[in-house]
């Protein structure tokens, strides 16, 4: 271990650590946070939120994203809705419960501190974002309505029909387009960071290519913050957009920033099976649905008749049945599993037998079809234009997807990087889910670390550089980094080889979800470790990548990704590897109980593995934070 | 199924610019109409052409990102679907399909079928919000909203972005998408301390970059979130009031 790992947890009773840390970080005064430059690298939630409370702050912002608006980050994807411990409806919620129910849904591998701040800061949230216009939904007397969701016994999710992180990120986004037009915040569109610049130990700017016109710039800035999402996309078929990728947090990482818990992933469990070959992406159908839509599959193997012609005698509601007490509502990590099972066990349904029912037969016949159009029309006709099915009469086919990766950048309770200066925010950094992410609770974070906790932390970093002048950008250590980046874009415009970037996407893509998916053991991952580099030798030599730097070049975009997808294939394969236990999202075949429950190792396993990069893709050197339980007792995670 | 594809090519927006004629075969009817541009892509790819630049991202027809003019109509012939939402079943075996970026001033062409939207964002600039800086919102629950009036206001604010409305005008206008989000902001009580200066400073904006409604009715018909033009209405009633109250206010300081 060569890294010094404080996560500067403050002193106290939990309840109030955030509070006395808020009083006791430094503080830049108004009329000085002018003179600080940040670069924000990424505009979805947690970006686009930072972005805009630091603007409003009196910080001199400058946010870069690869789209063509800040409005198309993938946060706006997110259906079901945002968790808040508001207790509007009196069902025993409070501040404590949700900081327990993520400590435990997590399987306990987060910080205990973390979690407790993200659960006071969910009330500010919902405040936040009702006074910005987020059109949530109501009940009919005008206040707000909840739904209730896996991992959790209390109704408090705040949900916008089925697109509330649209509606979330539409809200942080105005925010940002208003300090925009105050001249606060700077904005770059299509514009791609490829590069960290760090000096004397510091993050001192970035370098960002221009995605129309190829030219390569150095951004300097006092601190950087990186916003840029997770990494699901290393297994090519996942339900993050297409753009989604590694490389922002990569390239710190290479730079000197931690990766923390890379093989902690998430699989959905409600996802649209895949239909053919050429499938580009796998949509997500709301875990929301869950709360109404029971789930179950043939009891015989060679079941052929149609859904509705199976009597409920000859179906397994196989949640219900092994987990009584949350049925339907079960965890994400522990509901992919189930669902695994049960298609390997040869009861997959559907043309290719690759699904699982999500029948809304019940629902409609007690509550009527009207109350459930209401909740989930959108998502009815998403999923009646994907596969040409009408979910009102047939039950949905659903099956579990690479969704949402826990792991990221390694990041101290000021959400900062083993880089000084250097911050991630968001599903960037691995902080506050452990070993598995609840349902709405990614908007719930992005939001929290953007709008409320960046923003009161890196005041006590930026005050030691106050009247201290950015580097400029013309520094040699800008240029010299600047010229790195020219040259390995010019490698892949210059490689001649045969094979299209997807190809090389898709097959590593393949050996990621058959080794270091939703199950894992030993020999699996050691071929993986063998095999991914012996094709990303072959990518790097025979990868064809047409056109120019110089004009719109799609092809080359990918390939920098995909480069960067190979190198965090192989840590999340080291990772999973070291981590002899299972927990959360990550499942070792060794470590499971006769019934297949994940048998988790506290006494060994209760730490943060936070990976340095060595230059060797495939040996990084492992540095542990240990996870100290003061509040939350450890016990087996039981839904049953 | 086997398709032949018209695709309109241009290197840059100096660039003379063209029809190019594709045939693709062995098309699958389970494909998104994106994941028919892929395979076709992979294919030049591997002749040694460039491939057809488009955008797209989420595939799930929220990120607004993708749209093209389908034979003539912006997102194809499926009714409230986005591009990628639209899947290949839609088509005939051995159909012809003419596909174009959108066609509008106020998105000029980037390359192929990518087109620059930040007009959009511009507009949004202009008053797209509500003047609330971090920290300072009262309880979520103080000021209770009719659910009728919320359900409203999410019908407006379902709006993507992705610019179809435009490309659908013949006028390239773009007051669905500007009245969308007036709408969405002047039926909430939060949005009505600036409802008057929102209305007038957006609707100057985008005059700025697009033509000016007819009433043609395009562009609902056109739009993947089917939003209807009766918020078109609403913005012009709020404009001819906007001009005359913030007159007022002006005369009062």
């Amino acid at each position: 271990m060569t890294l010094q790992l404080n996560a500067k947890v403050p002193e106290g009773p939990i309840a109030d650590k955030w509070e006395n840390h808020k009083f006791d970080s430094r503080l830049v005064n108004p009329s000085n946070k002018r003179k600080f430059k940040i670069l924000i690298i990424g505009t979805g939630l947690a970006g686009a939120s930072a972005a805009a409370s630091l603007g409003e702050l009196g910080y001199d912002v400058e946010v870069f994203t690869f789209h063509d608006s800040p409005r198309r980050a993938h946060s706006i994807a997110a259906q079901g809705g945002i968790n808040a411990a508001k207790n509007y409806h009196n069902d025993g919620d409070s501040i404590y419960r949700l900081f327990y129910d993520t400590v435990k849904g997590g399987d306990y591998r987060s910080r205990e501190a973390n979690v407790h701040r993200l659960a006071e800061v969910s009330l500010n949230i919902i405040d936040q974002a009702t006074a910005q216009g987020v059109p949530f939904a109501r009940e009919y007397g005008g206040l707000l309505d909840n739904r209730s969701f896996g991992g959790a016994q209390v109704s408090r999710t705040f949900y916008a029909r089925g697109a509330t992180g649209q509606q979330l990120l539409l809200g942080a986004y105005s925010a940002l387009m208003r300090q925009v037009d105050r001249g606060k915040v700077k904005l770059h569109t299509r514009s791609e960071m490829l590069d960290v610049v760090v000096k004397d130990g510091r993050a001192v700017g970035v370098v960002v290519r221009d995605l129309v016109n190829g030219d390569v710039t150095a951004h300097s800035g006092h601190a950087v913050v990186l916003a840029t999402g997770g990494y699901s996309n290393v297994f090519y078929l996942s339900t993050n957009a297409m753009a989604s990728n590694v490389t922002a947090i990569w390239r710190a990482h290479r730079r000197g920033a931690a990766f923390a818990n890379p093989c902690f992933t998430q699989i959905h469990p409600t996802c649209i099976p895949a239909s053919d070959e050429f499938q580009s992406k796998l949509t997500l159908m709301s875990e929301s649905l869950r709360n109404d839509g029971r789930i179950w599959v043939p009891k015989n193997v060679n079941e052929s008749r149609a859904a509705n012609e199976i009597p409920a005698e000859d179906r397994d509601y196989y949640l219900e049945r092994v987990y009584p007490a949350f049925g339907n509502l079960v965890p994400r990590d522990v509901a992919s599993r189930a669902s695994k099972r049960m298609v390997d066990s040869g009861h997959g349904v559907g043309p290719l037998r690759n699904g699982v029912y999500l029948d809304f037969m019940s629902a409609i016949e007690r509550d009527g079809r009207a109350s459930v159009e209401d909740k989930y029309s959108n998502l009815f006709e998403m999923y009646n234009r994907i596969t040409d099915e009408d979910p009102y009469n047939v039950p949905m086919r659903i099956y579990p997807a690479p969704h949402y990766t826990m792991g990221g950048l390694w990041v101290d309770y000021n959400l900062m990087t083993t880089v000084p200066g250097l911050y991630a925010i968001g599903e960037a950094n691995f902080s506050d889910h452990g070993a598995n992410r609840l349902g709405a609770s990614a908007l719930m974070q992005g939001l929290s670390d953007g709008y409320f906790v960046l923003p009161s932390t890196i005041g006590d970093y930026l005050a030691d550089y106050l009247n201290t002048d950015a580097v400029p950008s013309d520094d040699p250590v800008f240029t010299k980094i600047e010229d790195e980046v020219v040259s390995q874009v010019d490698g892949y415009l210059t490689t001649d080889g045969r094979r299209s970037v997807d190809w090389f996407h898709k097959e590593l893509g393949k050996i990621m979800l058959e080794h270091c998916g939703m199950v894992r053991n030993e020999s699996g991952l050691q071929k993986a470790l063998s095999d991914i580099p012996a094709l990303h030798e072959e990518f790097k030599s025979d990868t064809r990548v047409l056109g120019r730097n110089e004009s719109l070049n799609q092809s080359l975009e990918r390939a920098q990704r995909v480069d960067d997808f190979f190198e965090l294939a192989q840590a999340m394969c080291v990772d999973a590897l070291d981590r002899e236990e299972s927990c959360g999202g990550h499942f070792r075949e060794e470590h499971q109980s006769g019934e297949g429950e994940a048998m988790r190792d506290d006494e060994h396993y209760a730490y943060v593995s936070a990976w340095e990069w060595t230059g060797d893709a495939a040996a990084p050197e492992l540095n542990k934070e240990s996870l100290d339980f003061e509040n939350v007792e450890l016990t087996t995670r039981s839904y049953k | 199924m086997n398709i032949t594809l018209q695709v309109w090519r241009q290197e840059g927006p100096d660039a003379r610019g063209e029809f190019k004629t594709y045939q693709v075969d062995g098309v699958s009817d389970e494909m998104s109409f994106l994941e028919m541009l892929d395979l076709l892509n992979e294919r030049l790819v591997n002749q040694g052409e460039e491939p057809v630049a488009f955008d797209h991202d989420c595939r799930e027809g929220i990120c607004g990102s993708c749209g093209v003019m389908i034979d003539g109509q912006p997102h194809g012939p499926q009714l409230g679907t986005a591009t990628c939402q639209l899947h290949m079943r839609k088509f005939e075996d051995g159909a012809s399909i003419v596909v174009e970026p959108w066609r509008a001033t106020g998105f000029p062409l980037v390359r192929d079928l990518v087109v620059d939207r930040s007009s959009f964002d511009q507009i949004i600039e202009a008053g797209g919000y509500i003047s609330v800086d971090t920290g300072s919102a009262p309880d979520a629950n103080l000021i209770p909203i009719p659910k009728g009036v919320a359900d409203i206001a999410f019908d407006a604010a379902a709006c993507i972005g992705c610019g179809a409305c435009v490309a659908a005008c013949p006028n390239g206008a773009a007051n669905l998408f500007t009245a969308a989000k007036i709408s969405h902001l002047n039926l909430l009580p939060q949005g009505q301390a600036e409802r008057w200066t929102r209305t007038e400073n957006m609707v100057e904006i985008m005059e700025d970059y697009f033509g000016s409604c007819t009433n043609h009715g395009e562009c609902e018909k056109a739009c993947p979130k089917q939003i209807s033009i009766d918020f078109i209405a609403m913005m012009n009633a709020d404009f001819v009031k906007a001009k005359f109250k913030n007159r007022r206010l002006v005369s009062q300081s």
